[in-house]
């Protein structure tokens, strides 16, 4: 898709406005999770662009913004490299350790 | 109580169950899980994935056709949505009645927004939404080809929640079950959302099919000019299908196009005489041997002449969106300007700071 | 200009428009203002309805949705408030879809016609302005409906005011072709600022108290926009009275055409 090059005459030499990634709230007491992206050429337009677009239904209580040029991502072929190494830390488990009987709010 | 409470094969809960079934299942692949990554052979690791009814996610390989035609379906959908405001934006300022005309509103704002979520969806791909909309305004790129029909009348808000949005709820349904992880995702939110959208068309046709001689009577003819490019929204025949069958092994489509054609018709056809309405059609009556209901094909000659352009609307909803676009370069020139200076501000205010 | 036969309603306010002469307080005053708040409203909705599908962006087409259903949702709040305290059995569609222009108690500036996105931002911009401290007066005054419809609608109206202020100052301080623009449409709004803020101490709010409000948040704006506010001793008004422009009875007949054509059809 990306020899698509030739312009249609449109857009008015305007770039275009970056891309965002969108983190919702969904309530009190939840982790912000990511939602979507949208386009803004600022940060002040894309959370508003955001605020407009992801929480038309009450979907939020807060909403982050940031630039998906800001993201660095791990990338799948060091998949193993990254996440396997957790795997055999089933200590970090709660479920890995044996409850006495009797014993409560642990 | 309208739309969504129509009987479905597979679940009990009609077409929003099957949305939140397809959602379920999202989330208990994911708890499956899939210990390894690509490795050496990726492509035998993404036919693995897609065996396993788990979600191909964006950095993941896949085969370029794959991705290919990922970009067409999802870019398509999205200008559908786009284009498809139209028809309906046309009767905002004139709704008849004020709940109406706020219903309508946020009806065809939904579809902005659910364009959007579609380009985003797109986006991960490796293709930028900019690209998309020049291929569309270029006309390299389709979108539905039901919305180059003509709304000539109110019904025409009832008439396309009803139809229009029905027959893409059951075409867009399975599709919460794609395999590509965030096509599935835009399409369960979309799916959720438009729950209300198919309703407030069947209200509007019911009152309008129990209100005055004239109000029925512009209900009937609004069936009757839509019934067909409705049924056609579903593609040609399978036997003429040419993206069908791989798009099936791919898990990005589910069912053919005939039997989804089918599955509407079927649902129709009760929902039809509730409203007290006709369906257009001499020949459509039970099959009790298939279990379905026989019904006159679309004329898909037709429907060929609107994909290629030549329907009532295409060259004004084209223009229509070409202007829009055109008419507002300056405004998104200027964001630019004025993010770029800021940014300049900023950056100087910094290096200031610095220095002292 | 004056052939409106149809429709002779049994319209007190027609009668007796909000004079400055009527007694304060009179329900006959108040159906008045709340008329003119509603109409305010509605009539905004409806222009800014009229960008859906027409937006710079369409992010821009949902945001100014947003907007225009925010309108709606107080324009039919205060309809249907107005129709209860005129008693003739006037419900928000009686109201919206069977009067004439001359009973229709908008200001002019949300009639006039959308021009380009900037026109669009001035007129919201001042209509935010003024309605902001209007609601929220409101929200404290005596009359508990309209305290209510102000409370709710003055956080609606804070974020139209905030939206306008944002692209006011992009379009005013970003390219030469969008500082022209957006200078231009304050020039040609601006002299219709006037009339929403022209006293009457007979009012609920006595929109003359509404200036500084008005004032601190308008210039600030189009300060940090590098635009400039029009010398001009033009001062057009009317629309409290029933007496428009002529763009007002054109977007009545779009938004009452179906309505009027199916006498007592419900919808």
């Amino acid at each position: 898709m990306s020899t698509h090059s030739e312009p249609t005459g449109q857009s008015g030499g305007a770039p275009p406005a970056p891309l965002w990634e969108v983190f919702v709230r969904a309530r009190r007491g939840l982790a912000h999770t990511h939602v979507g992206s949208l386009h803004a050429a600022d940060a002040e337009l894309a959370l508003r662009n955001a605020r407009d677009l992801y929480t038309r239904r009450q979907e939020g209580v807060s909403i982050w913004v940031l630039p998906t040029a800001a993201i660095t991502a791990s990338s799948p072929d060091e998949k193993d490299a990254f996440f396997d190494p957790a795997a055999d830390k089933v200590y970090r488990h709660p479920t890995f350790y044996e409850v006495p009987e009797g014993a409560a709010h642990l | 109580m309208y739309g969504n409470d129509f009987p479905a094969d597979d679940t009990s809960g009609g077409l929003l169950g099957e949305v939140e079934a397809a959602e379920t299942a999202l989330r208990e692949a994911a708890e499956r899980g899939r210990r390894g990554a690509a490795g050496v052979n990726p492509a035998a690791y993404f036919a693995e994935v897609i065996a396993a009814d788990q979600k191909v996610e964006p950095r993941d390989w896949m085969p370029e056709a794959y991705r290919a035609t990922l970009i067409r379906q999802i870019a398509q959908h999205a200008h559908s949505e786009i284009i498809g405001m139209q028809p309906e934006g046309n009767w905002i300022t004139r709704a008849p009645s004020l709940r109406r005309k706020a219903i309508l509103l946020a009806k065809v704002q939904d579809e902005a927004g659910h364009g959007l979520y579609l380009y985003a969806a797109a986006e991960t791909l490796g293709v930028s939404r900019d690209e998309l909309v020049d291929l569309l305004l270029a006309g390299r790129q389709k979108y539905s080809s039901i919305f180059n029909y003509p709304t000539l009348s109110w019904a025409d808000m009832g008439t396309i929640g009803w139809l229009v949005d029905g027959a893409a709820i059951v075409n867009q349904v399975p599709l919460c079950r794609c395999s590509y992880g965030p096509y599935a995702r835009a399409m369960i939110r979309i799916c959720k959302e438009e729950s209300f959208h198919q309703r407030q068309g069947y209200e509007i046709l019911h009152t309008l099919a129990h209100g005055t001689p004239a109000q029925r009577e512009m209900a009937q003819d609004s069936v009757n000019r839509w019934w067909y490019p409705s049924l056609a929204m579903f593609g040609p025949p399978d036997t003429d299908s040419t993206h069908s069958a791989q798009s099936m092994d791919w898990k990005i489509k589910r069912f053919s196009n005939d039997e989804l054609r089918q599955r509407f018709v079927d649902m129709c056809v009760g929902q039809a005489e509730v409203l007290g309405l006709a369906l257009p059609d001499p020949a459509l009556c039970w099959n009790e041997e298939r279990g379905a209901y026989d019904f006159t094909q679309p004329d898909y000659g037709e429907l060929m002449q609107v994909i290629k352009g030549a329907g009532p609307c295409n060259r004004q909803r084209m223009e229509h969106r070409r202007r829009a676009h055109r008419e507002g370069a300056w405004v998104r020139a200027a964001a630019a300007a004025y993010a770029a200076k800021q940014a300049n501000q900023k950056e100087q205010a910094n290096q200031k700071e610095k220095a002292a | 200009m004056t052939a409106h036969a149809e429709q002779t309603t049994p319209l007190a306010v027609q009668a007796t428009p909000p004079t400055r002469q009527a007694a304060p307080g009179t329900v006959t005053n108040r159906v008045g203002f709340v008329l003119g708040l509603a109409d305010d409203a509605l009539v905004a909705a409806q222009r800014l309805a009229q960008w859906c599908t027409h937006g710079p962006e369409m992010e821009e087409d949902i945001a100014l949705s947003n907007i225009a259903l925010d309108q709606l949702g107080a324009a039919r709040l205060l309809l249907t408030y107005a129709g209860e305290m005129e008693g003739a059995g006037r419900d928000e569609d009686a109201l919206a879809y069977q009067r004439d222009d001359r009973e229709f108690r908008n200001c002019l500036l949300v009639e006039l016609p959308n021009g380009d996105f900037a026109v669009t931002m001035a007129k919201l911009l001042f209509l935010a302005a003024y309605q902001v401290p209007l609601y929220t007066a409101l929200a404290g005054c005596g009359d508990e409906r309209l305290a209510a419809i102000g409370a709710k609608a003055r956080k609606e109206s804070a974020y139209h005011l905030d939206h306008a202020s944002l692209w006011v100052r992009r379009l005013g301080d970003g390219t030469d072709e969008s500082h022209r623009r957006m200078q231009a449409a304050v020039d040609e709004v601006w002299p219709y600022t006037h009339e929403l803020l022209a006293p009457d101490p007979t009012a609920p709010v006595d929109p003359a108290t509404l200036r500084v409000d008005f004032d601190s948040a308008v210039s600030g704006v189009l300060a940090e926009a590098t635009l400039t506010v029009p010398e001009t001793s033009w001062t057009p008004d009317g629309g409290r009275n029933g007496v428009h422009t002529e763009h007002l009875s054109y977007l009545l007949a779009e938004l009452q055409v179906l309505h009027r054509a199916h006498p007592g059809a419900s919808w």
